[in-house]
Order: structure tokens, then C-alpha cells, then sequence
């Protein structure tokens, strides 16, 4: 995986007014350091280029999609570290006080259970609750909390566009 | 591979960093270090493939066991995650 992949201006250009406008419809804000956060946009579209998705930059992806599913961009950790430090764990997106400039975003720690935690996880892999006598299954969206009482999960989350296969059953 | 492991020796001993090229912290580490003016290696574990990538990630481990980036481990005794920017200054700085 040592070829180095070549992302034009213009693609990244694209890619953030993409993502800035996805991210500011659904009430989330990139880093208001422009630098910054297109070094890491290129850095998801280098991703994209060499797994097939948009794996974190900030961490080690393995390449199996199914393994790699919790740091799809935006990951499973982005809400809960966004709402505890202000931040995701790149600083791709932060909240609205960083947003404003009011504060600086700063690194946080690795909230991503381990390697062997998580594979312990996927097999269990049952965080659904016990109401009978629903109508419908009830999906929740991993990413964002989003819920959905049909059949299937949406092909793609309405609220933060993550894809199918980041839903679970929620009941 | 004999050019896996680079040993460049400073004046604070072997200074190794595990890395990520699309990391924006490691970046930030690597820039800091060349402003310190540090002599130090680094590994980009993503750049790398298979048993080498592996056997990269289990000797990170022993310092760091979540794996994280940035690891800088400082002369094989000393080992600071994540880009600490007063740790890393009052480590080298002046």
C-alpha cells in the first residue's frame, strides 16, 4: 500500500464544499481551520483511493471493510467525543464554541475500544432492547443516534448520510 | 528490511515516532520535533504491508497497548502518546 495517491486541488476542493455544506445542513461544523481540515479531507480521499472507504485518517485501518465499519468517517466515537471534549479525535469536526473561535480544539484520547474488545463486540454483536408487539423493527443509526421503525434501515442515514450497514436493530 | 527501523541518534538518545502519512497530529508531532530541532525517525505504519506492518505494531504496542497515533518513544525508556505539545517541548525544548 506504498503508492502514494495525487489528490488535484480542484477534487479537494470539491470534496470540502461537499462535506461543509452535508455537515452544516445536519447541525455538525468542521474546523473552522481551513489548513487544517482540508489536510484531512485529502487525507479521507486518500483513504477512499487505497481501502475503498473513508477510513479515519488518525487511525490505523485494517482494510476489512466489516472490521473497519466504527471509524468510517464520520466514526461511531464522533458524537460521544464531540459532546465530552468539544471535538472528534482528528478535529475534523468540533463544536459550535470552536466553530465560533471561541476555544481552540485540541487532541483527545483514543476512545476506539481495542482490537480484540471490539472483535468481541461484532460477534455478540446485539445491542438491541426487548418491546414486543412492535409493528416495525427499529433501526438505530451507529453514527448519529437517528432511529427508523421499518423493515430495513434507510439505504443512507437522512440525518449524517452514513450508509446503511451503520445501522443496528435498537429494537 | 533493513530499512524499517532507521536508528538516528541526538543528543536525547534514539528518537522513534509511529505514525500515520494521513495523520494531522502525527503531522503536527513531525513538524514540531524539525522545530525543536530533534534528530528522529519515523515510521508511517499505514505505508506499510503485512508482516512488516505487523511486527511494527506489536513493538508500538509495548509502549502504547491501544495502538494510537502519535507514539514517540524517547531512547527506548520514555514514551509520550498523542500530540502533547508542552510534554513534547518541555521534553526537548528550551
Amino acid at each position: 500500500m506504498s503508492k502514494k495517491m495525487q489528490i488535484t486541488p480542484e477534487e479537494l476542493e470539491q470534496a470540502y464544499q461537499k462535506l461543509l455544506q452535508e455537515t452544516e445542513t445536519a447541525g455538525y461544523h468542521l474546523n473552522p481551520d481551513l489548513e487544517f481540515t482540508k489536510d484531512l479531507i485529502e487525507s479521507l480521499l486518500i483513504n477512499e483511493a487505497r481501502y475503498g472507504y473513508q477510513a479515519c485518517p488518525c487511525r490505523l485501518a485494517s482494510g476489512n471493510k466489516e472490521e473497519d465499519l466504527d471509524i468510517i468517517c464520520p466514526c461511531d466515537y464522533r458524537d460521544p467525543d464531540l459532546t465530552e471534549h468539544a471535538a472528534c479525535y482528528c478535529a475534523l469536526y468540533v463544536s459550535g464554541k470552536i466553530h465560533k473561535g471561541e476555544a481552540k480544539a485540541k487532541p483527545i484520547p483514543e476512545r476506539r475500544p481495542g482490537r480484540e474488545e471490539r472483535l468481541k463486540k461484532m460477534t455478540a454483536n446485539s445491542n438491541s432492547g426487548e418491546i414486543n408487539n412492535l409493528a416495525y423493527p427499529v433501526w438505530r443509526c451507529k453514527v448519529c443516534g437517528y432511529l427508523s421503525a421499518r423493515n430495513e434501515p434507510p439505504e443512507v442515514c437522512p440525518i449524517c448520510k452514513a450508509e446503511k450497514e451503520r445501522f443496528e436493530r435498537f429494537l | 528490511m533493513s530499512d524499517l527501523k532507521p536508528e538516528t541518534v541526538g543528543s536525547k538518545g534514539k528518537v522513534l515516532l509511529y505514525a500515520l502519512s494521513t495523520c494531522i497530529w502525527c503531522r503536527k508531532t513531525k513538524n514540531l520535533l524539525d522545530e525543536l530541532g530533534v534528530a528522529y525517525d519515523f515510521i508511517d505504519v499505514d505505508l506499510l504491508t503485512g508482516e512488516d506492518s505487523q511486527k511494527i505494531r506489536r513493538e508500538q504496542e509495548l509502549w502504547n497497548p491501544s495502538g494510537s497515533f502519535p507514539t514517540l518513544v524517547i531512547n527506548n525508556a520514555k514514551c509520550i502518546i498523542g500530540f502533547e505539545e508542552d510534554q513534547i517541548r518541555k521534553e526537548f525544548g528550551k
